[in-house]
């Protein structure tokens, strides 16, 4: 068994047009796959359907190359996301121009909506029923109860061909360890596809983890690629990259 | 012109209604700034979405070199500090929290808030877009949900209406309204008239809201400390 590649390109090279992919992000780009997003851009699979919190380019910090690339080089049909738009009206991201000339699908979802569907799709529940949402566009098409009293609306569980996900270190087993609040989506992300590729700071031997620190079980991890140092690392990050590297 | 309470003493007043221990989670905004406000001595234990709990203050632009961490931000993506008894935790633990009911007190901005309590917040005014975040799980499921708002519209317009005009974040779902001019209460559908800002009547406040206000029989002055 290797689950340690060499190169990011390798480790996307297999991506099909119309795959679905989960992309772990948040508001900044700690615990974004930065390298293995660069890669699916320069590999080019195209008519994706991207999973992920944003569609890339929200500008609420700091300006880097997320998963908006994809959108840029127009690889993507449809966006299931909670924050889809740039939060500057005079900077709207390649995502934005897309989803409204109707080239690209979205699918907007409150955030713990979509961190539930994807936990679901992890673990085998095919649906549930949750209060948020009920009398807002978010009921569009759904389902609703009553619970104790409550309406509530069902939802689906979320699956995908591929998760990519950014961790702190790997062992060769593909247990992964995160890094403050760089875990976000990537944990649940990596136990609801097919196959999950694991973007680390560093790979150690198995064993040099304690297995007591595991946040995801190895199992959930098909592939794993350490990130060489870049001179190119994120655009106009370079500071507090190397702030935080001490 | 009327002088109406700053931001900072929107934020002041809002801080008034922690407690020791408390569970909040600040949107972005005025919220933001209740932090700042918090009395010496009282633990209040900050939540994000993005899978942190018990985190510190900001950092400032003067502590950016030193303290800037790419993997300790709150979900507005600022940098935050760390703290003794801080953890982590991902996203579905995130939202557990929230969606099961461990959230004390969310302070959210507001576009539009109604008479029965709807909350609108997400559409950015103008744009035909928005983005929904963790907002509307907050609103639905925080044991208190306060709101932070200028009374009105740079227009002038009343943010407090009869039913909102834009897509809602949540339906009935607002506790207490804290604006720069009063503090209304959201109780059994109406709106209670509890607090007005140094020098305004209540005549003057209802002028600038849309649906009728009840007047709280303890009516006072706002009190920031």
């Amino acid at each position: 068994m290797n689950k340690v590649l060499q190169t990011f390109d390798e480790a996307v090279k297999d991506v099909p047009d119309g795959a679905v992919i989960m992309i772990g992000n948040f508001a900044g780009p700690g615990g974004t796959p930065f390298y293995l997003i660069q890669a699916l851009r320069r590999q080019g699979a195209r008519n994706l359907t991207i999973i992920a919190n944003t569609a890339g380019g929200i500008g609420l910090t700091l300006d880097y190359d997320d998963h908006r690339v994809l959108f840029e080089n127009k690889q993507v049909r449809k966006v299931i996301a909670s924050f889809p738009f740039s939060t500057s009206a005079s900077r709207p991201s390649a995502a934005e121009k897309q989803i409204l000339s109707g080239e690209v699908e979205l699918e907007i979802l409150p955030q713990g909506t979509l961190a539930e569907r994807i936990r679901a799709g992890g673990a085998g529940i095919a649906a549930f029923y949750t209060p948020t949402g009920v009398s807002t566009v978010i009921e569009k098409g759904k389902e609703v109860r009553v619970f104790d009293g409550r309406p509530c609306l069902l939802e689906r569980a979320l699956k995908a061909d591929y998760a990519f996900v950014r961790a702190f270190k790997a062992d060769s087993m593909g247990n992964l360890v995160y890094r403050g609040t760089q875990r976000q989506f990537n944990p649940i992300m990596a136990t609801a596809a097919r196959t999950t590729i694991a973007e680390v700071d560093e790979i150690v031997e198995a064993g040099e983890l304690p297995p007591e620190s595991v946040v995801t079980p190895g199992l959930f991890v098909q592939r794993i690629v350490e990130v060489k140092e870049d001179p190119g690392f994120p655009r106009n990050l370079k500071r507090s990259f190397q702030v935080r590297r001490g | 012109m009327k002088e109406r309470l700053s931001r900072e003493a929107i934020a002041m007043r809002i801080a008034k209604e922690l407690f020791d221990g408390a569970v909040v989670n600040l949107g972005i905004g005025i919220p933001t700034l209740v932090s700042s406000f918090v009395p010496e001595g009282m633990t209040v234990i900050y939540h994000t979405e993005n899978g942190a709990l018990g985190f510190g203050p900001v950092v400032t632009a003067e502590e950016m070199k030193e303290k800037a961490d790419i993997d300790l931000v709150n979900a507005s993506g600022q940098y935050v500090t760390p703290l003794p008894g801080m953890c982590f935790f991902h996203h579905a633990d995130s939202f557990a929290m929230i969606r099961g009911g461990h959230i004390d007190i969310t302070v959210l901005g507001v576009l539009e808030v109604s008479e029965k309590g709807d909350l609108a917040n997400w559409m950015f005014p103008g744009r035909g877009v928005g983005n929904i975040g963790g907002g509307m799980d907050l609103a639905f499921n925080a044991r208190k949900v306060i709101v932070a708002t200028e009374h009105t519209t740079k227009d002038g317009k009343p943010k407090i209406v009869k039913a909102c005009s834009v897509p809602l974040t949540a339906p009935e779902c607002v506790d207490l309204i804290v604006t720069d001019v009063a503090v209304i209460e959201v109780k059994d559908q109406r709106l209670l008239l509890k607090e007005l800002a140094p020098g305004w009547s209540v005549a003057e406040v209802q002028a600038l809201t849309e649906p009728a206000l009840t007047v709280s029989p303890d009516l006072k002055e706002i009190e920031l400390l």
